[in-house]
């Protein structure tokens, strides 16, 4: 078999070639960051050459940035440490939902939460609260007006959180336009290592340490520095960066995946089609065709992609991000196709040809010679 | 690309001739070769281990499993049993809060002063959370004074968190002891023993414990990596410390690192293979070491046990030369004054003040942590430089 279309870059992202070389380089730092000697100076130096790339690419300053085990660290960290009752809508992370109090705020059918209802949950509210938005959804790529919800978030008092884990890399992130006083990032979705993240945390914001010990981080995240995967991540962040004129190029072939689908069912839903969406993901239905079904399909022809998001145990369960937008049974066939930089035209093709493939053998009948093409 | 394509701001300290001679293992080990080349294959594949629908994530969830066993076999432990960590700061972390207060309603976690950062850190969380926290006295040497434990230990305490090996002084602590206590009174028991693995023997079918915290940087393994061991019978209840995607059965939360976890397995692996001739071979290093020292210098304090101690960190002090200038003196040796993670902290190390040592003494305190890479004649020139630099200093401050 050719080799494996991968089309789950929402799932994790392959290594890019400059974060593995700059992650097989700190491999041979020896010391520890807060060690004095030379070497752990060199250690030291690596990771706040890191922070200040990743502080570049949400517009923040380097202090700013704190290093943790990955975005679920982070989203833990922020929720827990910021000490308030967290408000959000039901299409968060799992990291984030587990961290909600009261019920969550609705999003329309598109999957944008709905700001009026936030509005009136602020106003309800006894306790300034923290509003935790995602900039872009990890199933469907739809973008939230996160600038809004901040704007009507401040009016209340409330401090702000953005999770844009999905958005780095794919979208401008520019930290204070979106007025936000905490982001998180994960360096394994924008091409750098996994088990590094990040807490971009506004200056004098409250941020309490999740993982307590040692005084790292300026005592907001305990434990050595990963230094390995930080220089790693440091260097996908400055990837990420110089790559942004290229999502055209992204959005283009992923359009051409649409379109393709579409040509052999003109029926398959696109999920969040109104709405905003990250240039590089397309979360589609096969109606009719249960999502695992897919799945496999897929697998069987070399395609790696996801139903849902791959967080949990690989059990393939109706996705609670279309449930929350109201997709009903339908939530349980879409499958989500997310491209990367290394994303071909060719493969492209093959992914549509192989959507052809699975929706005909799932409904019983030979794809047509148009289908197949 | 080549890493030279990245620039060499990271550059590491360039091999050779005027390359320091690495003394400063108990902060971290450098990378074995051998654990880099397991974790080659798995640095560029683009393979969530929780993506298990597909070709690539279920590979990465099979070397995960394969990690899992190494690390747990290295211990005596079964795969089931090793939940992955960020490191032993984490692991520390959720053994604590993770059990303290107790399902039955115990609300103490009992410690001793000469423990890790995380240990004490996660001890007063559990404090602010309206729990209890007593924190146990050593003696002279490190160890936990056993009589005063027994004292504190009682129906409410929910766990007994005692570390297996120092990172300051080499203590190694009466774990058995402290586990008959502990059983005594219903409670559980952790260890952290992140500088135990790969220098201390460490066999959890022995050893009454019921959850240990490892690190996979503390043994020649990567960093951002550890694990917490938690026995599966009687099940303790441990709960997690964040929340997320219910990865590792809910007990943490976020994907896997399948590289690190790679690595982690087979520095673990190799830690166990050769633990019992590297300990042999450390511990004979430290008393050439001091032999050599001692033929040269003049009033050389051993900080912590003479005896029965972890090979392959000597505390000492050098009454009147203060550790800083002394480290300034040696720019030739890699070695710390102390604990890396309490660096920029301001005041005397707690462990030494912990073990009675006037803080005059304290601030002469270095600490020399051969390893792996060190050869007898590291441990040589290291003596004559740091003779010299002795020397020089005292003659300094009689003139």
């Amino acid at each position: 078999m050719s080799r494996i279309v991968y089309l789950d870059h929402n799932a994790t992202a392959p290594l890019r070639a400059d974060a593995r070389a700059a992650l097989i380089e700190a491999l041979d730092l020896v010391g520890n960051p807060s060690s004095v000697h030379a070497a752990g100076r060199a250690a030291r130096r690596a990771v706040e050459s890191a922070r200040e790339a990743v502080a570049a690419l949400v517009g923040a300053a380097p202090a700013e940035v704190v290093f943790t085990s990955g975005a679920t660290e982070a989203n833990a960290t922020v929720l827990a440490g910021a000490g308030r009752p967290v408000l959000a809508a039901g299409t968060e992370h799992d990291s984030v939902r587990a961290g909600l109090d009261g019920a969550p705020v609705p999003v329309d059918a598109e999957g944008r939460i709905d700001l009026s209802f936030l509005d009136r949950r602020l106003a309800e509210a006894g306790a300034p609260a923290l509003v935790s938005v995602m900039l872009a959804n990890n199933e469907t790529g739809v973008v939230q007006p996160v600038a809004e919800a901040a704007a009507i978030a401040r009016r209340h008092g409330a401090l702000v959180h953005c999770d844009a884990v999905q958005a780095a890399g794919r979208l401008a992130v520019d930290r204070d336009a979106l007025d936000v006083d905490y982001l998180t990032l994960s360096a394994h979705k924008i091409g750098g290592p996994r088990g590094v993240g990040a807490v971009v945390a506004r200056d004098g914001v409250p941020l309490a340490p999740l993982v307590r010990g040692g005084g790292q981080e300026r005592r907001r995240r305990a434990g050595t520095e990963n230094v390995a995967a930080i220089a790693g991540f440091g260097a996908a962040a400055r990837a990420a960066a110089a790559e942004a004129g290229r999502l055209g190029a992204l959005e283009a072939l992923r359009d051409g995946l649409v379109a393709g689908i579409r040509a052999a069912d003109p029926t398959a839903p696109l999920w969040g089609e109104g709405a905003g969406r990250l240039p590089n993901t397309a979360c589609i239905g096969m109606p009719g065709v249960p999502a695992e079904t897919q799945v496999m399909g897929f697998d069987l022809a070399g395609i790696a992609v996801s139903a849902g998001s791959a967080c949990s145990s690989g059990k393939v369960a109706a996705s609670h991000v279309l449930d929350a937008m109201g997709a009903g049974a339908a939530a349980g066939e879409a499958v989500r196709f997310s491209l990367g930089p290394e994303t071909t035209a060719d493969e492209i093709e093959r992914a549509v040809a192989a959507w052809a493939e699975v929706a005909a053998r799932a409904r019983g009948r030979r794809a047509g010679p148009g289908a197949a093409a | 690309m080549t890493p030279e394509r990245v620039g060499n701001q990271h550059a590491a300290v360039p091999p050779g001739e005027d390359a320091p001679i690495y003394l400063d293992h108990q902060a971290t080990t450098p990378l074995d070769p051998r654990v880099a080349e397991a974790m080659a294959p798995w640095q560029g594949v683009p393979a969530n281990p929780h993506a298990r629908h597909h070709a690539l994530g279920r590979a990465a969830a099979r070397a995960v499993e394969e990690a899992r066993g190494r690390i747990a076999a290295a211990i005596g432990g079964h795969a089931r049993e090793i939940v992955l960590t960020s490191g032993a700061t984490e692991a520390d972390n959720l053994a604590i809060r993770g059990l303290v207060p107790g399902p039955d309603g115990r609300d103490t976690v009992v410690t001793v002063a000469t423990e890790h950062a995380a240990v004490l850190a996660a001890a007063r969380a559990v404090e602010a959370a309206g729990g209890r926290c007593v924190i146990v006295g050593v003696d002279g040497a490190g160890r936990v004074d056993l009589d005063a434990l027994a004292a504190a230990v009682d129906r409410r305490t929910a766990l007994v968190s005692v570390m297996m090996a120092n990172n300051e002084i080499g203590t190694l602590q009466p774990l058995d002891a402290v586990a008959r206590i502990a059983r005594s009174a219903g409670a559980r028991v952790h260890t952290d023993a992140a500088q135990a693995l790969g220098r201390v023997a460490l066999d959890v079918g022995r050893l009454d414990v019921d959850l240990v915290s490892l690190s996979a940087h503390k043994a020649y393994g990567p960093a951002g990596i550890g694990a917490l061991w938690v026995r599966s019978r009687p099940p303790t209840g441990l709960r997690a410390l964040m929340v997320g995607g219910g990865q590792q059965d809910g007990r943490r939360p976020g994907t896997v690192p399948t590289a690190l976890a790679v690595g982690f397995g087979r520095a673990a692996e190799i830690a166990a293979a050769e633990r019992e001739d590297e300990a042999r071979r450390l511990a004979g290093l430290d008393a050439r070491f001091l032999d050599a020292l001692r033929s040269k210098v003049e009033d050389v304090h051993v900080i912590g046990p003479e005896l029965e101690r972890l090979p392959g960190c000597v505390n000492l002090a050098f009454p009147d030369v203060e550790a800083e200038d002394l480290l300034d003196a040696v720019p030739g040796l890699a070695l710390s004054s102390g604990a890396a993670c309490a660096t920029g902290a301001p005041g005397p190390s707690p462990v030494l003040e912990a073990i009675g040592v006037p803080p005059m003494l304290a601030r002469c305190s270095i600490r020399i942590g051969a390893g792996r890479g060190t050869t007898a004649e590291d441990m040589d020139a290291a003596a004559a430089a740091l003779a010299a630099a002795v020397d020089t200093l005292r003659r300094g401050r009689a003139a």
